[in-house]
């Protein structure tokens, strides 16, 4: 991979932690802020394929689970996102025409990802995880990206298309 | 559709292998993180990132501040015709100004609230801006603070702001530090009943809404606590993680608790968690009053 692409993905996936955790938490409704990085990972996996999201989804993930303020065992993020890049990567050719396959993608990305992540966080036993909490926060996290999906995973999905030589494969595939 | 090729499904499988790994590898550091006792080996690298995002969430929320007042006045200036529309959105750049005044007014109203705060409890502050905020998603109430271990802050110091109390520091970085709400539901702060002076722990149910109550058991389970109380942090040794005599809030609704047999009082927070901004650190106690018990510091992580 291209020193650049790589540079551009590190500075996509700060960028998006940066302003989840940051100016978007005051448009969070009922504390649940937008996952910005989740959209990112799901435009690789919709222009890429599996195997550059699950990549992108482990080192995003890591980076916000560590990222200030986080304060959970480190690893869940990380684990929820792999699992998302690669399902959304598979999801690839039936979902990147059109913005119905984009949403479907995003509302099972987010669905999963959140649930990943929750359910981690009960099998560690960890303090504020309640499976009634879980019940509350899931429904909305998704209903909030997939209220984002059309106004941002086109622009997310026409940049990584930039940055990739156009004699790719699934051009030629399509 | 997929049309099926040999060259397709090596690169399927591969990226199946490359998931697989990865998830394995994730599992591994949350299997290493979670198992460990005091010192976590990702602890370091807690440290590196939050000198890389410290900085990055700093400057998104000052960059931020005036972008979101024009963005509140945009929504309305939408479908008008371009004259119209020239002359709303200077109505709306020059509304934002005055908005933004009226931020940096209360601000200061803030700011110099909490240095009188200060100097009736004589402590010694450091004001800090909340910068970053964690999400519902991830169940914790935990914020970022602009001030780090470069003014001072350091782990387990106190954290208030002009209503009262706000949680504690977790960890501190170069320029930025991690705050626990005290409405997180792994905090535990020891309290002080105002009238009677009677302790108590409460804890927080990791409501930061203003539905967020803590509950505090007092140790003494014959004590009845009174709707209308006032409690106060109890304080540590040495002040740390908590100083004794700040205001936490006040008590809502008392139930006893047949399960242990105690008292549970709701204790209705004075801080507004869900906008909260200017906070201080209290970095040391000029005046360390006799009141700090000998009771070891409660227990949080």
């Amino acid at each position: 991979m291209p020193v650049l692409r790589m540079l551009v993905y590190a500075a996509l996936v700060v960028l998006a932690i940066g302003l989840q955790v940051g100016p978007l938490s005051d448009y969070a409704i009922r504390g649940v802020a937008p996952d910005l990085l989740l959209l990112v990972v799901v435009a690789i996996g919709l222009t890429y394929g599996p195997e550059r999201a699950a990549v992108v989804g482990f080192l995003g993930g890591l980076a916000l689970d560590l990222a200030p303020p986080s304060d959970h065992v480190a690893g869940r993020w990380a684990l929820a996102l792999v699992v998302v890049g690669y399902l959304v990567g598979l999801l690839r050719d039936d979902a990147r025409q059109g913005m119905v396959g984009m949403i479907v993608a995003v509302a099972a990305a987010s669905f999963v990802g959140t649930s990943i992540f929750a359910l981690s966080g009960l099998v560690l036993d960890e303090p504020g995880v309640t499976v009634s909490r879980v019940l509350e926060v899931i429904p909305v996290a998704v209903l909030y990206d997939v209220a984002l999906t059309p106004l941002l995973l086109p622009l997310l999905i026409a940049l990584c298309r930039r940055l990739r030589p156009s004699s790719d494969e699934w051009v030629r595939a399509a | 559709m997929r049309a099926w090729s040999p060259t397709r499904d090596r690169a399927g499988r591969r990226a199946a292998t490359v998931a697989g790994v990865l998830a394995l590898a994730a599992v591994t550091v949350i299997a290493v993180d979670a198992t460990a006792e005091d010192e976590s080996p990702v602890d370091p690298l807690r440290s590196a990132s939050g000198e890389v995002f410290g900085p990055v969430e700093t400057g998104l929320d000052t960059a931020a501040d005036p972008i979101e007042e024009v963005a509140d006045q945009i929504t309305t200036v939408d479908g008008l015709r371009d004259d119209n529309a020239r002359l709303e959105s200077e109505n709306a750049r020059l509304r934002a100004q005055l908005e933004t005044v009226d931020i940096d007014r209360s601000r200061l109203e803030a700011l110099s609230a909490l240095y009188q705060l200060g100097d009736d409890h004589g402590f010694d502050l450091v004001t800090a801006q909340v910068t970053a905020m964690g999400p519902a998603q991830s169940f914790s109430q935990v914020v970022t603070i602009d001030a780090g271990t470069s003014d001072g802050v350091e782990a387990d110091m106190t954290v208030i702001n002009d209503q009262g109390l706000v949680g504690r520091v977790l960890r501190a970085d170069h320029g930025s530090a991690t705050v626990l709400l005290i409405v997180d539901a792994s905090s535990v702060v020891g309290g002080r009943l105002g009238s009677d002076l009677e302790l108590g722990m409460l804890r927080g149910d990791g409501d930061l809404s203003d539905g967020g109550r803590l509950s505090m058991s007092t140790i003494d389970q014959t004590v009845q606590p009174g709707p209308g109380d006032i409690v106060v942090t109890w304080g540590s040794r040495g002040g740390a993680p908590y100083v004794a005599g700040v205001p936490i809030g006040r008590v809502e609704s008392v139930e006893s608790s047949q399960r242990d047999q105690s008292m549970v009082a709701k204790v209705q927070p004075y801080v507004d968690f869900s906008a909260l901004d200017m906070v201080a650190v209290v970095v040391g106690a000029s005046a360390s009053d006799d009141s700090t018990e000998q009771a070891a510091p409660p227990e949080g992580r």
